[in-house]
């Protein structure tokens, strides 16, 4: 899709370097325009409401946003070798259930529960990589197949319906088992942060995984290869990379990322709920893509990914506390992703796909 | 030949923000005539070619055409009004999905006054008129993926005077063409010169303008810096007014290498072909040409661990050699510059460290953490070594001209020490400065590797290689050192049994 690059005239090209020189105003917008619209977001919500510009809104938008944007940051790695993971949601959800009859029908501690969602998301993740690359399937209809096949698999269990201590099962019995404490602190517990039980537990997971993944796909061997696999998967094949490999690699982080999700989810719910996280693909999916507009990036990068996660939830606790109703939520979200995307593509145009 | 100017450009210029890339350009082309136009890697002829055919707009400056002004807003209507071009990128000119003849007839069937409804018998009768006009021998019903690369270009161009154009540019039109295939086109372009048309051939390949050219124009630097039409045409003069400085026709002092590195036995590229055996010495640059689909890109691609042989053995320094993928063959010092940079090369996304660093990076990244400094001074070194014309070595490869993204992927395999280093058609699309300043480097740092250059241009092959090795039908039919070349031989080899010889020798070198 890149053969155009080289047979691109020099002449514009120059001129667009030129025009880099200097950073001109079309640059900083390109550059700094998303920052510049999120602290104005914050800067006006804060003058119009009340109690916006508190340390608890702070950390009530950053838990709102943690769990998608924990799965946002996975999609991102598949995004960066130029795939897609349409999967994570429902990875998600079948990690809160997995955990959920861990430790109700099971009656298994946290680690355990914990343990088996990680390799769910994991498994999950190496079998799309197989089937993206190795049988051909485009990754877009393989994740979304991935999709159907877990929302029913995650049924199959309990017939269908959502679990919780105390449940009837399929024989008539009741579960005996409990969440464990320990397991239900990941999704409740607070850190004291100069004020008391301020900053939950899942707010302090997504920054971890947020610099974790940031300063891999930055810094390391393994993230710059990413790149260049997702940039030209044939030129990093002739540069001696295992394509396949690290494209497997990218579905397998997926995977992780999203049954963490999940785990957080399971926590804060306390139960297995079966209509829950409807709606954690999209925001992910949207946070990811907005992503590619932070500091005029036109590519997949973490700092955008957790910027664009922020984004959204900054708007939409700014919009609710200025009494917006809450159904014009959705609306609201694709508005930012499509305006983000045409930023994206048509300003930057740098990949002029 | 007729006289009048059909086409005429007054004062042209073009800016891309406050780089100038066209400085007032004047040129008359005249119908009946091919003008060459010669210009450096940068030089503005893409632009000046995209305004001519609609895809820019000038900024000053006027076109006329017969008559009238000429201000095309779009390619289509540039089109319409007489003057077609066919671009250098292949795939700009075909529709990879449709057929042969829906390809041949496409513009007639989106065009004014087109029928609404497909007729697939009427498609085929004019795309045979078409294909008949061209001497194009092609299955109509094939595909053009399914194409090779060479027959997709004749495609296009066939397309292209289905117009019956006015004013006809061709941009690099042969790059890609084996001798054989380029004749046919030559020809082509001399029916199209007797029927009036004026042509606007751009072009590297002297061969080409020696054979086709009434008149030459220089241009540099986004000026005309150089009008030859007296005969005969001073070819020497068209080039060194296109490179502002006088070349030294590079006489290679032929070396002998000093200890075998490379040893095959028996090798054989595909089922059916004749087995060859194949020593390379280090401190020896050895040139393998012959045509286009000769086999000569899967003998690179063999080597490099890509595909594997049919039959034989390998050997490298004294151990054998069976490379199972590209990273197993880099691991064991063998580097390949690989044919059409944009595809199998460069990184859109990288800059020019990244580019140069990707096949290394375990030698940048102790921990698997990626040490920047020395990737970026790596760089600067070959920057400097190659004299790679970039702001810094942060650039994008995008912001290059040609010749410097090929520069920087001949500088990506030069930046550490290999055993054997191969480069597959390294010059394609490059000027002949650029082309010269590779080729010198590549001579100069020969010394403890072997060298494998595969060269479709004989030109080049007596310019770069010590010795030079002849490819035909898949397998090495002959083998030459330079300074004492028997060309008729060379040239029959190059043509092999029952294949037509080729059009013409190349009259230097």
């Amino acid at each position: 899709m890149d053969s155009g690059m080289a047979q691109e005239p020099p002449a514009s090209l120059e001129g667009r370097e030129a025009a880099r020189a200097g950073l001109s105003p079309r640059e900083i917008v390109i550059r700094y325009g998303f920052l510049l619209l999120l602290a104005g977001l914050i800067v006006f919500f804060s003058l119009a409401t009340r109690g916006f510009a508190s340390p608890q809104a702070a950390v009530f938008i950053l838990q709102s946003v943690s769990i998608t944007g924990i799965l946002a940051l996975g999609v991102t790695a598949t995004l960066v070798v130029g795939g897609f993971d349409l999967s994570i949601g429902s990875i998600a959800t079948s990690a809160m259930m997995a955990a959920a009859y861990a430790m109700v029908v099971m009656e298994q501690n946290a680690l355990v529960a914990v343990l088996i969602c990680l390799a769910i998301g994991a498994l999950v993740g190496l079998i799309n990589g197989l089937i993206i690359c190795y049988m051909r399937v485009p990754d877009l209809l393989a994740t979304l197949g991935m999709m159907f096949l877990l929302i029913g698999l995650q049924r199959i269990p309990t017939e269908g319906r959502s679990i919780a201590a105390g449940m009837t099962l399929p024989d008539g019995s009741t579960a005996e088992g409990t969440f464990s404490p320990a397991f239900l602190a990941l999704g409740r517990h607070r850190f004291d942060v100069i004020i008391p039980d301020l900053v939950p537990s899942s707010v302090v997971v997504l920054i971890v995984l947020a610099v974790v993944i940031w300063f891999f796909l930055e810094y390391t061997r393994f993230g710059r290869m990413m790149y260049a696999v997702g940039s030209n998967p044939r030129a990093a094949e002739f540069a001696g990379a295992p394509v396949k490999a690290y494209k497997i690699w990218a579905y397998v982080i997926s995977g992780v990322f999203a049954s963490i999700g999940g785990i957080l989810l399971a926590a804060r719910l306390g139960r297995g709920d079966i209509a829950s996280g409807n709606n954690l693909l999209l925001d992910a999916v949207a946070a990811a893509l907005i992503g590619f507009a932070v500091l005029g990036a036109a590519k997949p990068n973490a700092f955008g990914t957790a910027v664009g996660a922020l984004f959204v939830g900054v708007l939409l606790q700014g919009l609710t506390m200025m009494n917006v109703p809450y159904y014009t939520q959705d609306f609201i979200k694709g508005a930012v992703l499509v305006i983000a995307l045409v930023f994206t593509f048509s300003l930057l145009g740098r990949n002029g796909r | 030949m007729a006289e009048s100017p059909v086409f005429r450009i007054a004062g042209l210029a073009k800016s891309f923000s406050s780089n100038e890339v066209l400085r007032g350009i004047s040129l008359e082309l005249r119908a009946g005539e091919v003008t060459a136009l010669l210009g450096a890697n940068g030089a503005g002829k893409s632009t000046l070619v995209k305004i001519m055919s609609g895809v820019y707009q000038a900024d000053s400056g006027e076109m006329t055409l017969g008559e009238r002004p000429f201000a095309p807003a779009t390619p289509a209507e540039a089109m319409r009004a007489g003057v077609v071009t066919v671009h250098q990128n292949i795939d700009d000119g075909v529709v990879g999905s449709l057929d042969v003849a829906t390809n041949l007839v496409l513009d007639r069937l989106s065009g004014k006054g087109a029928s609404i409804f497909f007729n697939p018998r009427r498609v085929r009768r004019t795309a045979l008129e078409v294909a008949g006009r061209m001497g194009l021998d092609l299955d109509l019903t094939a595909d053009v993926t399914e194409l090779p690369l060479a027959d997709r270009q004749m495609v296009a161009i066939a397309r292209a005077m289905a117009h019956e154009p006015k004013v006809m540019i061709l941009d690099e039109p042969t790059s890609s063409l084996s001798a054989h295939e380029a004749a046919r086109l030559f020809e082509l372009i001399d029916r199209l010169r007797a029927r009036g048309v004026a042509i606007l051939y751009i072009s590297h390949r002297m061969s080409d303008i020696r054979r086709l050219a009434d008149r030459i124009v220089s241009l540099r630097d986004g000026q005309i810096v150089g009008l030859f039409e007296s005969r005969p045409l001073d070819y020497e003069g068209a080039v060194n007014a296109m490179l502002g400085r006088t070349l030294r026709q590079g006489s290679v002092v032929s070396q002998a290498a000093t200890h075998p590195i490379f040893r095959a036995e028996g090798l054989q590229l595909v089922p059916g072909a004749r087995p060859f055996s194949l020593t390379l010495g280090a401190g020896e640059v050895v040139a393998v040409t012959g045509l286009v689909g000769v086999g000569k890109t899967r003998l690179a691609e063999m080597l490099f661990g890509i595909h594997r042989p049919v039959a034989g053995t390998m050997e490298l320094a004294g151990s054998p050699y069976t490379p199972r993928n590209p990273a197993d063959a880099i691991r064991q010092g063998v580097f390949l510059v690989a044919k059409d940079r944009a595809r199998t090369g460069i990184v859109p996304d990288f800059n020019i460290y990244q580019n140069m660093s990707l096949p290394f990076l375990p030698r940048f990244s102790p921990l698997s953490l990626i040490n920047r400094r020395a990737e970026r001074a790596a760089a600067k070194e070959q920057i400097g070594s190659l004299r790679i014309v970039c702001r810094s070595e942060r650039d994008d490869l995008a912001t290059l001209s040609g010749g410097n993204q090929q520069k920087v992927m001949v500088a990506r395999w030069l930046s550490q020490p290999s055993r054997m280093l191969i480069l597959d058609e390294p010059f394609q699309g490059v000027d002949i400065a650029a082309r010269h300043d590779i080729a010198a480097k590549l001579r100069e740092s020969a010394a403890d590797r072997a060298t494998l250059i595969f060269l479709t241009e004989l030109d080049e092959a007596l310019e770069t290689a010590d010795r030079i090795l002849v490819m035909s039908e898949h397998t090495i039919v002959g083998e030459h050192r330079n300074a004492q070349i028997d060309m008729d031989r060379l040239l029959a080899e190059v043509a092999g049994a029952g294949r037509p010889t080729l059009s013409e020798v190349p009259a230097h070198g």
